[in-house]
């Protein structure tokens, strides 16, 4: 993949009646990069979208887009489209009008728009739909056509607002394929804006998980997951166990007055911490071949796997397994040091784990 | 039992109509009653149409009627679509005061309006024509606003964002996208404004000046210097414009529906 800069973002900041949406948010984004934004709702990733748009100007700071400042440059001088969440079809126009609007506006032949149009459909998988009524297809359809009205238009970035919201999870799981395939297909840059961490994990290169206007850690999906910058990344990003420790030494934590061995070095020593484990990567075993002994508090099948809650000294410990213990089963749990993730305490009220009521 | 209850529901329903209906019917019937005396069947005629049309007095009433409503309608329809189109970009706040504002002329007794445009318009100008028009487009507009305004609501505003995202400038984008959105909800608006400033007497009255006549108005003086059958037709001709209209409509609106169903 190339890494060439295409947009900058620079010491972006947006209010909107007077409360703070982005405060001096900085981002790059790469040619060729499916870049997500991902966030709970409110935390200002539909925002930058929409000033990448150019649908709203930042109070302070800079677009860069190709080399060149486009911050108060109109939505329609652009070369970028949008696909919007509700897919924005043009209800009086059947479906072949609405992906000619953009090809007509520049003044296109009807021989070219003719070719785009069936190159377009065949691309979203609708061809022999040019005469339909977009009312009259499909959540699924209408999306499809919304983007390949979009990509008609050879954007260099393509945005995409939290496309797949309305779609139930299995047309949702298939579009993921497909917007993956397009964006190879084209090459060109996707940015995409969802509040759903699978669908950010699933699809993209780079994840940039915002809270509260700021970019709390941007990264691979692996580094995102695995590596959690912060309680709040963590506890977004997956389950999680977010637990109070003290870091004794390097690669030595203490949590609920037990000392285990991990491999984070650099945090200094007797220094508050919050570890992290995921309910994965806690095993199960038979009471005093682990690291801690509990008991089994509550037992869920998910399907792939089955959700257990251990008491173990003092902490209700979240745990997923193929194995089934009954509540009330003593169990030990182990952990590899491999799997434990230290994070500094948060430094601010954004980048704490958030209340899961507070968001979808 | 289930019988006796589908007679009554029938009944029930047949009943509303005969009261609301029964005076118009009589209306219309009178309207081709060869004798002049309302209680006695002279025979069908058309006389009276043919009188009321070689009536000057009726032909300038019609005339100023038609232009009257017209430009009235047209003129509220316009000021209307701008108004909604306006509030928009207003805060919610604002839009709920305006919104319920420009209810208030609907709501309020003509009769108070009346007299009230009549006030305002001794103090600056002549009652005439001008007064007339200006007094009709006001009862047009909140009936133009109520039409428009839920089609604005619903997604204009992501779909003239998407025009200008795929390189329309902001006029290409309303006429090519926003306006044909707007168009049931403006046609509706444009025709129960027409509708109520042809019925309008009220307003009329009070704003219109000596000499000038609408259909409604002349049909009051006519009928207080005596009753003339020539007036039964007239209102007859009303009665079925009217009802054309709302036929119209209701058609609009029905197909309105119909678009939401997807």
């Amino acid at each position: 993949m190339s890494k060439q800069p295409l947009i900058d973002l620079e010491h972006i900041s947006k209010s909107f009646d007077g409360e703070m949406v982005l405060d001096d948010l900085n981002l790059t984004i790469h040619e060729n990069e499916f870049l997500t934004l991902l966030g709970p709702s409110g935390c200002g990733k539909t925002t930058t979208l929409r000033i990448l748009g150019g649908f709203v100007t930042p109070d302070q700071g800079k677009v860069i887009f190709d080399g060149k400042d486009i911050t108060n440059l109109a939505p329609n001088k652009r070369n970028l489209n949008t696909v919007f969440q509700k897919y924005a079809l043009f209800p009086h126009m059947n479906v072949a009008e609405n992906i000619a609007f953009g090809l007509k506006i520049s003044g296109k032949t009807d021989a070219y728009i003719r070719d785009k149009i069936s190159y377009a459909l065949k691309l979203v998988n609708l061809e022999g739909y040019e005469k339909r009524n977009p009312m009259s297809l499909s959540g699924g359809q209408q999306q499809r056509i919304a983007i390949a009205r979009a990509i008609v238009n050879e954007p260099k970035v393509l945005l995409l607002d939290e496309p797949l919201g309305a779609l139930d999870l299995k047309l949702r799981q298939e579009m993921q394929y497909e917007l993956v395939r397009l964006k190879n297909e084209l090459g060109i840059t996707f940015v995409y804006v969802t509040h759903d961490q699978e669908e950010a994990l699933t699809m993209s290169d780079t994840v940039v998980v915002m809270n509260q206007g700021y970019i709390q850690q941007m990264g691979t999906p692996e580094d995102i997951y695995n590596e959690p910058e912060n309680a709040f990344v963590a506890d977004f990003i997956g389950d999680s166990n977010i637990i109070d420790g003290i870091m004794i030494q390097d690669k030595l934590v203490e949590i609920l007055g037990v000392r285990f061995v991990c491999v984070d070095t650099g945090f200094g020593t007797n220094k508050p911490v919050d570890v992290v484990i995921r309910p994965e990567d806690l095993i199960l075993g038979a009471p005093g071949r682990g690291v801690l002994d509990g008991v089994v508090t509550n037992l869920i099948f998910k399907g792939v796997h089955y959700e257990m809650e251990v008491m173990a000294n003092g902490y209700e410990w979240l745990v997923q397994s193929t194995v089934a213990r009954q509540p009330g089963e003593k169990v030990s749990l182990f952990v590899d040091p491999f799997n434990i993730q230290i994070m500094n305490k948060p430094a601010s009220d954004d980048e704490k784990a958030v209340d899961p009521d507070e968001y979808e | 039992m289930v019988k006796t209850k589908s007679f009554l529901q029938k009944f029930y329903v047949g009943l509303i109509f005969t009261i609301l209906y029964a005076p118009i019917a009589v209306l219309i019937v009178c309207s081709f009653n060869a004798s002049k005396a309302r209680t006695i069947w002279g025979g069908f005629t058309l006389d009276w149409y043919v009188q009321l049309f070689q009536n000057e007095a009726v032909i300038d009433a019609v005339k100023t009627s038609l232009m009257l409503t017209t430009s009235a309608a047209l003129i509220a329809t316009l000021l209307g679509t701008f108004a909604c189109i306006g509030m928009t970009v207003m805060s919610k706040r604002s839009q709920a005061v305006i919104g319920t504002v420009t209810n208030i002329p609907m709501l309020n007794a003509d009769i108070v309006t009346g007299i009230a445009i009549m006030l305002l318009f001794v103090r600056f100008m002549n009652l005439g024509y001008t007064s007339m028009l200006i007094g009709h487009v006001t009862l047009g507009i909140p009936y133009v606003i109520l039409n428009v305004n839920p089609r604005l609501r619903s997604a204009s505003k992501t779909t003239y964002e998407a025009a200008l995202d795929l390189g329309a400038g902001p006029v290409y984008a309303f006429i090519k996208v926003v306006l044909p959105e707007l168009m049931p909800g403006i046609m509706a608006g444009f025709l129960m404004a027409f509708t109520i400033s042809l019925d309008d007497f009220i307003i009329t009255y009070f704003t219109k000046g000596a000499g000038i006549n609408t259909i409604s108005t002349m049909l009051y003086q006519e009928v207080r210097r005596g009753i003339n059958p020539e007036m039964y037709a007239m209102s007859t001709l009303l009665f079925l414009a009217i009802l054309l209209i709302l036929f119209v409509v209701n058609r609009i609106g029905a197909k309105q529906d119909e678009m939401k169903v997807y």
